[in-house]
């Protein structure tokens, strides 16, 4: 009996989450889990808080997990970290992005955005891993791979799925072009302290 | 797509398309329509199906419905709503019947996610007394589109197929088939069959209820989507759709009816699942739709007195509701310990927004400006409801805009003159606007209308229009003039703009609210994020040194322009920036510039 996995990826619309938990979702298929996954396209095509569920084991039903399930929070922005916190076990894994999107009740002047996040983590029982992925994507000289750094941070927590399954599944949904500077991120994040 | 492998991990929505591929399905036809539109999007991936998309789901049901009379299997899908648009073909293609297959998808969306209402679409099953399938995974939504066209063949009838928003966007893994090609079948002109006229009907209206209990039979005694598993028979719960998922998550030692086929109720398994359980509980989304049913029985039950009737379910809630009911018998997962963190650190929302760059930013600072009275519609411009510009007033349905303005002025007369201005974009003009325009025209209405043109049905991810000048196969179609049509339906003053001329734009719209007839401003400018548009660049920079903190340049709402929380003057972020120049022509100081030359 395979144990079951919750993985929530959590950020804001534009980032590249949905890529991201195809990927997940694609190698655990791969590992012969049973997967499902659920997200939802709200309103408008961008700039709106996004959440996708993935789902692995040796037999899913519900396609949503419950609050308290969640084995790893794969968060793309720290704001949605906190939004999403929720989900997460006792004892489980945040993986956050420190970069912030201001939504525009901030940017517009009229709220503010908490600076005291990362604090809040630490002082948690959560284990969390905060990377500047913005950051170190820029370093491979391109930003959207922030999502692939995310996923090579992500795929060292979840042992289940073997490297070259992971590197597989992107190779799988990527275009071929893509594919020399996604490996380099992936490795990128996963060889990430 | 096309090739066998042997399975695949989709969405209910694609797996709607494979059904119908591998069924031999061979045309079909949608209005885009969240949670619906992949579907259509997928059939189109297909050579072997003509799929289109259609300017309302109205003339779709209607092109479905010739397609299958001329001996081809068919499908269209629309969202909830969308039905109500096509609900006049629907309900008489029940009593017509089939030539070949003809299977109707609804995808309705419980919680809202970007609709208007939650209506429950089952009822249009037991009004139009058309079977009835409701998938749980998307596995069961490719099984039961093929189970559908079956269906529809053997009891001569259209088959209704229900997805809610979990099971249209969740992703699944499904084994997969090969296409099985179907015989053509003829058509031979048949009054009796065809054509509804009164002596007609009514004896097609016999047939309809005789072929009711038929299905109701087959559903009880040989649809394999309804089955029994026992488990412990202290609780039995009757679920459909992707409750039964959230339910079966929630108490996996239940004893469980699964019914994917539930109109006609199959009332006899019904009765047979009560008689061997304890306590029946009936989990649904939506309406006590199944529950209805059970207690039309006389069997107790418990439902929609405990599990709510507003918004999606989920397992969470579930163990919550029936917590009471269910752990006396079994035991509950709740209360499981989670990491509240939330608490600590209030967090601010994050509601969509109009992109930067959207072309419909600068229609709605103008009519904020001039303080209008706004009838809206359907699309990404809704979004002009909402703070800076709380530039929408009403928001009905597809087309409403320019209708509810006329009644609004006839109602209100002189009080809203020179006010009232009826905004819609150019996908729901041709989708149900053009009508409004014309009832306007012969009613002496006397509003302003502004059809946003973006060049695309932009909500939904896209989809192409006649406005586009391609197909949903991506080739070349005619494109609608939208000055012509608006001249030919009786509007004489129409004027075409470009929104990010902000002047332009309230020069224009002041002098047409002058008026004592009714006019149109076509805002014509295309959604920044399509694929193929590459706009010449004039750049937008900032002096933060002679920026005077006066805020004008926020009343625009565009996400890239941020107050500073420290010294409260603006700051560009150029992450998001795309240089449209809005914010550059509210900056009287001259903090905010854009290049006069195009690069």
């Amino acid at each position: 009996m395979k144990k079951t996995f919750n993985i929530l990826v959590c950020g804001v619309g534009g980032q590249g989450t949905l890529l991201a938990s195809n990927i997940i979702a694609d190698a655990a298929m791969d590992s012969g889990y049973d997967v499902k996954k659920s997200e939802i396209h709200g309103m408008a095509q961008r700039g709106g808080s996004v959440t996708s569920h993935v789902r692995f084991g040796e037999h899913i039903e519900s396609p949503i997990m419950r609050k308290g399930e969640c084995d790893i929070l794969l968060s793309f922005e720290l704001l949605e970290s906190v939004r999403s916190i929720g989900f997460l076990k006792p004892g489980g894994t945040l993986i956050t992005n420190t970069q912030k999107i201001l939504p525009m009740s901030v940017s517009a002047g009229g709220q503010v955005y908490p600076d005291n996040i990362l604090d809040v983590f630490a002082e948690s029982s959560i284990k969390f891993t905060a990377i500047d992925a913005i950051g170190k994507a820029l370093e491979l000289g391109n930003q959207k791979v922030l999502n692939i750094i995310l996923l090579g941070v992500l795929s060292k927590q979840l042992p289940e799925i073997s490297v070259e399954t992971w590197e597989n599944s992107i190779k799988k949904l990527l275009k071929p072009k893509l594919h020399e500077l996604n490996l380099k991120a992936f490795n990128l994040g996963r060889n990430y302290n | 797509m096309n090739n066998s492998a042997k399975k695949a991990f989709l969405s209910g929505n694609a797996a709607i398309a494979r059904g119908a591929w591998e069924a031999g399905c061979k045309f079909a036809a949608a209005y885009p329509g969240t949670p619906s539109t992949e579907i259509m999007e997928f059939c189109g991936t297909y050579d072997e199906i003509d799929a289109q998309w259609a300017v309302n789901e109205k003339t779709a049901m209607e092109t479905v419905i010739g397609a299958c009379f001329g001996g081809t299997r068919a499908i269209c899908s629309q969202k909830h709503v969308g039905l109500n648009v096509a609900a006049d073909p629907f309900f008489t293609a029940s009593y017509i019947g089939v030539n070949a297959g003809l299977v109707i998808v609804t995808a309705d969306d419980p919680g809202m996610h970007s609709s208007q209402n939650e209506q429950d679409n089952r009822y249009y099953a037991m009004m139009s007394k058309m079977p009835l399938l409701e998938p749980s995974d998307s596995q069961e939504a490719k099984d039961m589109t093929i189970e559908a066209f079956e269906i529809s063949e053997r009891f001569n009838t259209p088959v209704l197929i229900r997805t809610t928003t979990r099971v249209s966007h969740s992703e699944t893994i499904v084994q997969l088939g090969e296409r099985r090609e179907q015989p053509e079948k003829e058509f031979v002109p048949d009054m009796n069959r065809y054509c509804t006229l009164p002596n007609i009907s009514r004896q097609m209206h016999v047939k309809v209820e005789k072929r009711a209990l038929e299905l109701e039979k087959y559903a009880a005694e040989e649809s394999k989507f309804n089955y029994i598993t026992m488990g412990d028979p202290k609780i039995g719960i009757i679920a459909s759709g992707v409750a039964y998922r959230h339910a079966k998550e929630a108490f996996p030692q239940a004893s469980f009816l699964k019914l994917g086929m539930s109109w006609p109720y199959p009332n006899e398994l019904i009765k047979r699942f009560a008689s061997k359980v304890q306590k029946v509980i009936v989990i649904e989304e939506g309406d006590p739709f199944i529950e209805k049913a059970v207690r039309t029985l006389g069997i107790n039950c418990v439902g929609k007195n405990l599990v709510p009737l507003c918004g999606e379910l989920n397992p969470d809630i579930l163990s919550e509701v029936l917590s009471e009911v269910v752990s006396p018998h079994l035991p509950v997962k709740t209360g499981i310990k989670h990491t509240e963190l939330a608490s600590e650190v209030p967090v601010p929302g994050r509601p969509p927004v109009l992109c930067p760059g959207c072309p419909h930013r600068g229609i709605f600072y103008v009519l904020s400006k001039l303080k209008c009275i706004v009838t809206g519609d359907i699309g990404c411009y809704s979004l002009g409801a909402y703070a800076p510009h709380n530039a929408m007033h009403s928001i009905v349905c597809m087309g409403a805009s320019i209708t509810t303005a006329m009644g609004l002025s006839k109602a209100m007369k002189d009080k809203i003159k020179g006010k009232l201005v009826a905004v819609i974009g150019e996908s729901t003009f041709m989708h149900s606007g053009m009508t409004s325009l014309l009832d306007t025209v012969y009613n002496k209405g006397n509003h302003l209308t502004i059809i946003l043109d973006n060049s695309i049905t932009a909500m939904t991810g896209h989809q192409p229009n006649p406005a586009s000048g391609k197909t949903l196969k991506g080739e070349p179609a005619k494109s609608l003039d939208f000055v012509k049509v608006c001249h030919a339906l009786g509007i004489s003053k129409v004027s075409t703009v470009d929104p990010f001329d902000l002047k332009a734009v309230e020069t224009l719209v002041k002098a047409r609210l002058q008026d004592d007839e009714p006019s149109v401003i076509i805002a014509q400018r295309p959604c920044y994020l399509l694929k193929d548009y590459k706009p010449k660049i004039r750049k937008v920079t900032i002096d933060i040194d002679k920026c005077v903190k006066c805020g004008m340049c926020l009343k625009v709402g565009c996400p890239a322009v941020e107050v500073d929380p420290v010294d409260k003057k603006t700051r560009l972020n150029m992450a998001l920036c795309v240089h449209c120049g809005l914010c550059a022509q509210m900056c009287k100081p001259g903090a905010i510039t854009q290049e006069q030359e195009e690069n």
